[in-house]
């Protein structure tokens, strides 16, 4: 009987497992494998190297500034997009008229296609284009947003953190609407004033939600791809070429697919390292995990 | 015990599945990948593929077009993910790799009458005296004018007088530059004799003399002058946006609706005397296609005389019997005889192709990355050349 029904569970979860397997877990397992070759696609070789690559990774030149690009990108994401919609969610969830438009308004840039938005976004930023003209009409000369060293990363940040934040919002005005009122009503019985109210119940109360949406941004911000690709090409100089463009500019423009598998390890393992870490911080700081 | 009959049952029926395989036939079905999916283009390799597959019932020649921006990496990741095309265009860019690896099959005697090929246009294309591709596109580049905007063209034709007009009207375009695609500023520099490297691809040529000079010109053109649009400010010379453009000739179709008068004059004479510079598209037969002889059989006759002379009609063909202003004039209603011979039949003849290299793509957006602090007001030029000679001499 159990091992029926332990057939009938496997059956179950075979189509996703099935799905995992070839689409995770073998191109992860390959991916080592040819980190471990050098592999020329024109010239049609194959050789095993051993750990070359992992050597050539170690002495790269480039590594310090990509690593350096990767890490300023997803700081600079994580906190901007985390305090917008914390703020955003704060602020839709009074009780006011127009709220829902509001939550609308924000939510909707998440629905849009993500190249789609990057294009436009890639048109407001250029030196004569939108953003420009609108400080140009109060009397601000604006920078050249995508061609300066700082501006560039600021504006690829800026314009991911816009496209997402509409998400983040939606889980904390979810979490926020799970206080329980009574520990609000509590409170004001007690003469708390609002910021207190907010950082002894509300954080607390809706840190599970952001550790979540803390492990999914942080993970989202190590793979940013196609911002990079479509407004900055990791220009000017290197200062916007994070790993993952870093690592598709290996692979497939320069056909160096044995250290481009290279790097996604590396980047496997940086994901890995963090999501493990938040993941044991919790206890420290998630509310219902003490 | 049901449980391995039915794992078998599943397995057996699997296997019988695989059995099945591919039905006896000797239909062929040969891939093209291009970059081009204009209708006109398109249409006309349909009718080539059509006229062979009277003579050869039992091949179908598919075209395969691809996005221009991404070609050669979706072409070396379909060849990397086992799937390569049986023939392939190749940018000049990528030529150097693709004709050095080994890629590409050998096209011995597979172009009909391979003599009337100038040797400019087939000098990319060779190694050790055979031609690995057929460069099916000998483009050279010339000066679009909006002659609403300029009424008179300066006299003499020169990048000084030429920049001056420029920056008197709506300025001057170095059309697919964008301050990325650095190697179309060859049009300019060659001018000055630069050469972004040497002509063995050793030595680099960011720091000599000549480029300094040149790319000195073409700084204070775009902050001094005013007279190039600057980094992140667009403007399209097909859309009436500016007076000038720098681009290949194939690009005249664009102004088939133009909604102001217009000329194409050949690029203007650098302080080294006139010249010209070429863009190329080449086509071969990728050794690892598992039908390469079909492949080369059609890549015969799709570069024979008559298609040869069809496709000019897009591309300037490498043939020099075909190299007429009359036989280029049938092909080109847009274009007048004069402007044909002056840009394109003296072009070919004695232009130099775009800059191109062995690992072109990482030599490239190295230099590319190391030419960015150029594009400022107050950029010490010989610096940053210099800078861009450090960051590439470990690649040549």
């Amino acid at each position: 009987m159990r091992n029926r029904d332990s057939l009938t569970a496997y059956l179950f979860i075979a189509p996703q497992l099935a799905g995992t397997v070839a689409f995770v877990l073998v191109p992860l397992a390959l991916v080592v494998w040819y980190s471990l070759h050098e592999w020329n696609v024109l010239a049609d070789t194959f050789d095993f190297v051993g750990t070359e690559n992992y050597r050539q990774l170690a002495a790269d030149p480039k590594l310090p500034s990509v690593l350096g690009a990767t890490a300023l990108f997803s700081i600079g994401l994580v906190v901007l997009n985390l305090a917008l919609a914390l703020l955003l969610a704060v602020l839709l969830d009074q009780r006011l008229r127009g709220t829902t438009f509001f939550r609308v308004v924000f939510f909707s840039p998440v629905v849009v296609s993500l190249v789609a938005w990057t294009i436009v976004w890639g048109f407001m930023l250029q030196s004569n284009g939108g953003v420009n003209g609108l400080l140009d009409a109060v009397g601000i000369q604006g920078p050249n947003w995508l061609r300066s060293g700082g501006t560039a990363m600021a504006s690829v940040i800026v314009v991911q953190v816009f496209k997402n934040v509409g998400l983040n919002m939606v889980l904390f005005l979810a979490a926020l609407q799970g206080v329980p009122a009574s520990l609000y009503d509590a409170a004001r019985v007690d003469g708390a004033t609002a910021w207190t109210t907010f950082r002894r119940i509300t954080l607390p109360m809706i840190s599970p939600t952001i550790l979540l949406t803390s492990i999914i941004t942080v993970v989202g911000s190590l793979q940013v791809f196609a911002q990079i690709a479509v407004l900055t090409q990791g220009g000017p100089g290197t200062s916007t070429t994070v790993l993952v463009y870093y690592l598709y500019q290996q692979a497939f423009q320069f056909h160096a697919f044995g250290y481009g598998s290279t790097l996604s390890v590396l980047l496997f393992l940086i994901v890995l390292v963090l999501t493990v870490f938040q993941w044991q911080m919790r206890r420290r700081w998630v509310f219902h995990e003490n | 015990m049901k449980i391995r009959a039915i794992t078998a049952a599943v397995v057996l029926l699997a296997g019988l599945a695989g059995c099945g395989g591919q039905p006896a036939s000797h239909n062929v079905t040969l891939r093209m990948t291009t970059w081009s999916n204009n209708e006109a283009h398109v249409k006309l390799f349909t009718e080539i593929a059509a006229s062979y597959k009277q003579t050869h019932p039992d091949v179908t020649v598919r075209f395969d077009a691809l996005p221009f921006e991404s070609y050669t990496t979706t072409v070396t990741t379909q060849i990397a993910g086992g799937n390569p095309p049986d023939l392939a265009w190749v940018l000049e860019n990528a030529a150097p790799d693709f004709v050095s690896s080994g890629a590409l099959a050998p096209l011995d005697g597979a172009i009909e009458n391979e003599s009337d090929l100038t040797e400019a246009a087939t000098k990319l294309w060779r190694q050790d005296g055979k031609l690995i591709a057929y460069p099916f596109s000998t483009s050279p580049f010339g000066v679009f004018v909006n002659t609403d905007l300029i009424k008179q063209l300066p006299e003499p034709w020169t990048w000084e007088s030429a920049m001056a007009a420029a920056a008197r009207s709506k300025g001057l375009v170095v059309r697919d530059f964008d301050y990325k695609n650095w190697d179309n500023l060859a049009t300019i520099f060659q001018g000055w004799g630069a050469e972004a490297w040497s002509a063995d691809g050793k030595t680099c040529g960011f720091n000599q003399p000549a480029m300094v000079d040149a790319m000195t010109f073409i700084h204070k053109s775009i902050f001094t002058d005013e007279a190039m649009p600057g980094p992140g400010t667009s403007a399209d010379f097909f859309a009436g946006e500016a007076a000038m453009t720098v681009t290949q000739i194939s690009r005249a179709s664009l102004l088939k609706d133009a909604k102001f008068r217009w000329t194409l004059v050949p690029l203007p004479a650098g302080p080294k005397g006139e010249y010209s510079v070429i863009g190329q598209g080449g086509v071969g037969v990728l050794k690892k296609g598992k039908q390469a002889d079909a492949a080369k059989d059609f890549l015969t006759f799709f570069t024979n005389a008559g298609n040869s002379a069809k496709l000019a009609q897009f591309f300037p063909p490498p043939r020099k019997s075909q190299l007429t202003a009359a036989s280029l004039a049938k092909a080109n209603p847009l274009l007048e005889p004069e402007q044909l011979q002056d840009v394109v039949i003296n072009g070919i003849e004695t232009g130099v192709v775009k800059p191109s290299h062995t690992s072109n793509a990482e030599l490239s957006q190295t230099v590319r990355s190391a030419l960015d602090p150029l594009w400022k007001p107050d950029a010490d030029v010989p610096a940053v050349l210099n800078g861009v000679c450090t960051a590439i001499q470990p690649l040549l």
